[in-house]
């Protein structure tokens, strides 16, 4: 089975650590969701995995070949960024046939329907093209590729709601040619949560949780009613955030579910993937 | 058809409640294919996977069944299974909820059964 293998990394920026010995697996012919707050270390880890930063220890495996072998992983990975590594005055198309050059998974004709399907004007240099269209510009090039392994860092930056809708049809289109691994690190959290499968997650450079998303969403609920009553219900559980509106009172809390007793006026409600982020990243803040 | 993901309801569930419903009401009918784990995918944008375990449940409950190298089809009887389900979870999914509210507003029983009776007449006004 393969996968993306990433053993132990520690990463530091002079003296502020950005990996704390990270250790997570991707496997093969999954959407998972990297999730983490501005500053989680979550391009860090991103940047390691495609070979553009070195870790001080540990090891990244591809397939069980060391990612740091260029060469050997090369046909395997591909990573679109939110930083751009384009040349700025070159045309659209003139890019597409660079980067079929490098990569010969590169298919021309997709790039082609996808600028269409976009109306992204392949005639365009790349420094003419609007914030979004640019996004757009490397949502294509990674669409194109029939690499197993292709990770999107903040790929719907800048795009508007249609092109959004539009980049998550083609994902899974895209994810349903073959076995394949799409990794997407978002802020839009609500947006992919029922696309992706598996859920990373990570804060101040550790990993915080790896699991399916239904499990992230049964490990946690929200309890609502009178103060004293919630109060009452909480003691001895975990509780990882309050809300308090008046009298009313929410606590959130981690561990399974158990009933209410009779005749309580609490309600018991679920919580979404982003308010689980949201309190689960919240604690952590110093 | 369309997922809501702000329901207690998981996602898979919801897909397999609203196929069944489709085969109910005779979108899908039987001995017909129902549409692919990827097309209801792309439609909803759900993770296949997701799409995928929602109808095992009702390859589970023999309501479709996999054509090799077709695809998904509705089971002869599909139609019959689901109405006789359905009926066995009437009391609890809405008599029992009916009975729970009533109490909480103090409503009698009698309340309630000339409620239902007004319902009825009000029903048969519109040619149902």
């Amino acid at each position: 089975m393969g996968a993306i293998q990433v053993n132990d990394v520690t990463k530091r920026y002079k003296d502020v650590p950005a990996l704390d010995h990270v250790s997570v697996t991707f496997e093969l012919g999954k959407i998972y969701g990297f999730l983490g707050r501005n500053g989680a270390g979550k391009s860090t880890l991103i940047n390691i995995i495609a070979n553009r930063v070195f870790a001080d220890s540990g090891e990244v495996l591809i397939d069980g070949i060391p990612a740091s072998e260029n060469m050997a992983v090369h046909d395997k990975i591909f990573c679109m960024s939110e930083t751009d590594l384009y040349d700025r005055d070159l045309k659209v198309i003139e890019q597409f046939k660079w980067t079929k050059r490098f990569y010969t998974d590169f298919d021309m004709n997709r790039a082609l329907t996808l600028s269409e399907k976009y109306r992204l004007d392949v005639n365009k240099r790349f420094k003419a093209l609007s914030k979004g269209y640019q996004s757009i510009f490397k949502l294509v090039i990674a669409l194109s590729l029939s690499v197993p392994y292709v990770i999107f860092d903040e790929p719907v930056l800048g795009l508007d709601a249609n092109h959004r809708e539009l980049f998550y049809s083609l994902l899974l289109e895209a994810f349903e040619e073959g076995d394949r691994t799409f990794i997407i690190a978002t802020h839009m959290i609500e947006e992919v949560s029922n696309i992706i499968e598996e859920v990373v997650l990570i804060d101040g450079g550790r990993i915080l949780a790896q699991e399916s998303v239904e499990e992230l969403l049964e490990s946690g609920y929200s309890v609502s009613g009178a103060a004293e009553e919630v109060d009452g219900y909480c003691a001895g559980k975990n509780v990882i955030g309050y809300d308090e509106l008046g009298g009313l009172k929410i606590a959130y809390i981690m561990g399974k579910k158990n009933a209410l007793p009779k005749g309580s006026d609490l309600q018991i409600s679920a919580m979404d993937l982003q308010k689980l982020f949201v309190k689960m990243t919240e604690r952590s803040i110093k | 058809m369309n997922v809501n993901s702000n329901t207690e309801k998981p996602i898979f569930i919801q897909i397999a409640e609203q196929l069944e419903d489709k085969i109910f009401t005779g979108v899908f009918r039987e001995e017909t294919q129902i549409p692919s784990t990827n097309e209801i995918s792309a439609l909803l944008s759900v993770n296949p996977h997701t799409v995928l375990k929602g109808m095992n449940i009702l390859v589970d409950g023999e309501i479709i069944y996999k054509k090799r190298g077709l695809g998904m089809f509705v089971m002869t009887g599909a139609v019959e299974k689901i109405r006789r389900k359905r009926k066995s979870r009437f009391y609890e999914q809405y008599i029992a909820a009916l009975i729970e509210e009533a109490k909480k507003l103090q409503m009698t029983k009698e309340d309630i059964i000339s409620l239902i009776e007004r319902g009825y007449q009000n029903g048969s006004h519109s040619g149902q």
